[in-house]
């Protein structure tokens, strides 16, 4: 997993089928310090998420588990909102 | 998932049975600002999307997961055409 | 997937059972427009596919086990799973 800012959404009306009803975020992951690393990547929503939260999120097949019964296709999920910046702790 | 635009086709007629059938298109992963990275992936497509749309690409086991790909041996899937992007912050 | 080259293969008799006739390529991967990248991976190939050809190279461990071995869980990360008749580019190269 790794922290991210939600940094805007993407709109996509024509979709594969299971991804229906999803909602589209795109996420820049951070560092420790809460600085940028690596590109910007668009993220499923499994959290209710919105624009500007720290959140994290997970890579990989693990990613579609919060979706299970609808084995949906993605590779990077958003899957817990960190409380505050104040949280982050190193 | 990475967003991408579409490069080109590839065909292939000698293939594993379960991609028959699959278009597969290549695609380039851009920047949320619509420049190009570097790099390509051939990815099968799901949506029936179109030359020049943007594309959201669905990467490693997780494409399986598409409809229509169950059991297909494939690493990337096409899941997605972009309408709009907003960067916000 | 990628594009790749099939620019050889290896030979190696001691190896993991699961690779146990399979027949093993060495392939560099090349751009949309046919060059070489310099960047070499190996994979089973399952195909039928020749030094020469370019091939499509699946780069995950359930296909590519699956497309290799009929059977997934062996621990196999590339596998040949098309040989390319033909790339159509949308615009010439730059």
């Amino acid at each position: 997993m790794q922290l991210a800012r939600v940094i805007g959404t993407v709109v996509a009306t024509v979709k594969n089928d299971s991804l229906e009803g999803r909602k589209l975020l795109i996420i820049q992951s951070l560092n420790k310090n809460l600085d940028a690393q690596g590109k910007p990547m668009v993220a499923i929503d499994s959290v209710g998420a919105g624009v500007g939260e720290l959140v994290f999120w997970c890579r990989g097949k693990e990613a579609s588990f919060p979706f299970k019964r609808e084995d949906t296709p993605t590779d990077c999920t958003i899957v817990g909102i960190v409380d505050s910046e104040k949280h982050v702790t190193t | 998932m990475i967003i991408a635009r579409i490069l080109g086709t590839v065909v292939a007629t000698q293939k594993d049975e379960r991609l028959k059938g699959k278009k597969l298109l290549i695609v380039r992963p851009i920047n949320v600002d619509g420049s190009d990275t570097t790099g390509y992936v051939v990815a099968v497509d799901t949506v029936g999307a179109g030359f020049h749309e943007r594309v959201l690409v669905v990467a490693g086991s997780s494409a399986r997961l598409a409809q229509g790909m169950k059991d297909t041996p494939v690493d990337a899937a096409i899941v997605g055409v972009i309408d709009t992007v907003d960067v916000t912050l | 997937m990628i594009l790749a080259k099939v620019v050889g293969n290896i030979v190696a008799t001691k190896k993991n059972m699961r690779y146990e006739n399979a027949r093993l390529m060495l392939c560099e991967q090349i751009t949309p427009e046919g060059d070489a990248t310099g960047h070499t991976v190996l994979a089973l190939d399952a195909v039928d596919a020749g030094v020469g050809d370019t091939v499509l190279v699946v780069q995950e461990g359930w296909s590519a086990s699956t497309v290799a071995t009929g059977k997934a869980g062996a621990a196999i990360d590339s596998a040949i799973v098309g040989v390319v008749d033909h790339i159509d580019l949308l615009e010439d190269p730059t």
